[in-house]
């Protein structure tokens, strides 16, 4: 059993992030962290392993060679190696730059399960799994608040607007957890020091085939045409609870005459 | 520009902010058409002619009866490639956005997500899209045809104009690996009190509460202001509030007159489900919680001090 659980390196939230205005792309020079939501993944893909007996987790992402400190965040976890696609070339990919990228890495590691996380914490990422599933003609179970495997297929619980689906698919097939579907655990001292000793593989596109010219800014399908202030809000305050904070709101509730 | 706006339907019900797109395409002056999937789709398209669909499209397959995307992708694919569409619109929801994203890599198209508006700019389309936690809205293009939108929950109002429609059925070749994923069973869920898509006010808990009995703070609160009670998906999904209450992506939109917000970080997933309330309150202990970029009065502090002093305090003015 082979289960690949697609990561992606974002700012970190504690950081201010912002916008290259040069380039119009988001300026990914500062610290960065693992999505919070593909360590749902990842935990989802630690507790399969956990429960069989013969099981690899391995972690694919693409981003700046930097990303392999968030991925070894994931190693940490308890995965067991992780391969990061990294080029100059794949920089300012569209959802199809991207999924030519993600899916060239997972036909040659050909995974029983493939899952990703929800949607990443800058501002793309929540629709890339149904990209990545229709290359590799795999089905596709997203929203999933549950997860079960038996017997060559897949299981899954997705809520919707309008309740709960329960689905199946045979495997292989590409899945896509919700935030809310574990309690991510976090890295054990003895599996940080172990995660440098784990396979780490960065590579760059021509070793896993994929032209220059179908990602990157230049395989680009969509622009950025100008950044804009967003429409401003009411005047709106903010204050420190003290003693008088629910008198304040109160306040605040009759002068808007809603009570 | 020659544009087809898929429209999502549910058990015969066209999905609303699919509805809110297909007018906003209409007033944009596109030239628009419709495609309906699914069960009852023959019923839903009869209705979009008021809304100002000049033709709509309509395939219902066994392949197309459960809400699974990857067969929608087959329909869609087909359709386009036959009449040459050259704008393809989407309204987010769970289903959908999968269908556009597969359809994005099927079409080998660009695809512009989560936007808030459509409009046209020097004839070509451009989208809005917020980013970095709604801080920036980025104006969004497309190099290339056909070009995919995929609107944010809310972005447009439906806007009646009145017109005929002509329903086209067309049979959709749907691949075998697209049917491989099979629905199984639905479970449905239905709402206790009232229904918080109806209610004026509002009080919504979320994992800041603690713990699922803290929602008793919450309920105080809603009672004393006559409103309902609602909830976030992390605190639904962990079993502490029922679905029918959940705001968000996932759940309900609402648009009360006043959302308190009580231990509601604020997360993208909350904020659309919300974000047109008439008056946002918020209390929540992190003063870095998004929740607060987008509130109208904000209170950085511990809930359960503050929350049952005003519930007290509303109590008191109104029997005084």
């Amino acid at each position: 059993m082979k289960i690949a659980v697609c990561v992606k390196e974002v700012p970190d939230t504690s950081a201010s992030k912002r916008i290259d205005p040069g380039t119009l792309r988001l300026d990914r020079s500062g610290e960065g962290a693992l999505n919070l939501g593909d360590t749902n993944a990842i935990e989802a893909a630690l507790r399969i392993k956990e429960s069989s007996t013969d099981c690899e987790v391995v972690l694919i992402s693409m981003g700046p060679e930097s990303a392999i400190n968030s991925l070894r965040k994931g190693l940490a976890m308890g995965a067991d190696r992780a391969a990061l696609v990294s080029d100059p070339g794949a920089a300012g990919s569209d959802i199809v730059g991207t999924t030519s990228v993600l899916a060239a890495v997972l036909a040659s590691e050909a995974p029983d399960l493939t899952l990703f996380g929800q949607q990443s914490a800058d501002s793309d990422g929540a629709v890339l799994w149904a990209a990545v599933a229709d290359r590799l003609q795999q089905p596709l179970m997203s929203q999933a608040t549950n997860l079960e495997l038996e017997s060559g297929s897949a299981k899954v619980k997705r809520q919707t607007e309008y309740g709960y689906d329960l689905i199946e698919a045979p495997l292989p097939c590409v899945v896509a957890v919700s935030d809310g579907i574990n309690e991510p655990r976090y890295p054990s001292l003895k599996g940080i020091m172990g995660a440098k000793k784990k396979p780490q593989e960065i590579v760059g596109l021509e070793s896993i085939g994929v032209s220059a010219e179908e990602t990157g800014t230049a395989g680009s399908r969509t622009e950025v045409r100008a950044l804009n202030d967003p429409p401003a809000r009411g005047e709106s305050q903010v204050i420190e609870a003290d003693g008088e904070a629910a008198a304040r709101v109160l306040a605040f509730l009759n002068e808007k005459k809603l009570i | 520009m020659s544009t087809v706006v898929y429209v999502e339907q549910h058990e015969g019900e066209a999905q609303r902010d699919s509805l809110g797109l297909l007018s906003q395409a209409v007033g944009l002056g596109l030239d628009v058409c419709a495609v309906v999937l699914g069960e009852q789709a023959a019923a839903v398209a009869a209705g979009l002619g008021a809304l100002g669909a000049k033709r709509v499209f309509v395939a219902d397959s066994p392949a197309l009866a459960p809400p699974l995307p990857q067969a929608r992708v087959d329909a869609l694919e087909g359709l386009i490639s036959e009449h040459g569409f050259e704008n393809v619109l989407f309204a987010s929801s769970v289903l959908t956005a999968d269908v556009a994203a597969g359809l994005a890599s099927r079409l080998r198209a660009g695809l512009n997500w989560g936007l808030v508006d459509l409009h046209v700019d020097g004839g070509q389309l451009v989208g809005t899209q917020p980013a970095l936690g709604d801080s920036v809205f980025v104006d969004v293009g497309w190099t290339s045809t056909p070009r995919l939108a995929l609107a944010r929950t809310g972005a447009f109002e439906p806007k009646d104009v009145g017109g005929d429609t002509e329903v086209i059925p067309f049979e959709p070749e749907i691949a075998e690996w697209s049917t491989r994923a099979t629905l199984l069973d639905r479970e449905k869920t239905v709402g206790e009190g009232p229904a918080i898509e109806e209610a004026e006010i509002i009080v919504a808990g979320g994992r800041g509460l603690g713990a699922p009995e803290h929602f008793s703070v919450v309920e105080a609160l809603a009672a004393e202001l006559g409103g309902a009670v609602a909830a976030t998906r992390a605190v639904v999904d962990a079993g502490w509030y029922p679905y029918s209450t959940q705001v968000g992506q996932t759940g309900k939109t609402v648009t009360p007159k006043l959302y308190i917000a009580c231990g509601i970080s604020g997360a993208i997933q909350h904020k659309v489900g919300m974000q047109n309330a008439n008056v946002i309150v918020a209390i929540n202990k992190d003063k870095n919680a998004p929740i607060f970029d987008y509130s109208d009065f904000g209170v950085i502090g511990d809930l359960h001090e503050v929350i049952p002093k005003l519930t007290g305090l509303v109590r008191q003015q109104k029997s005084g």
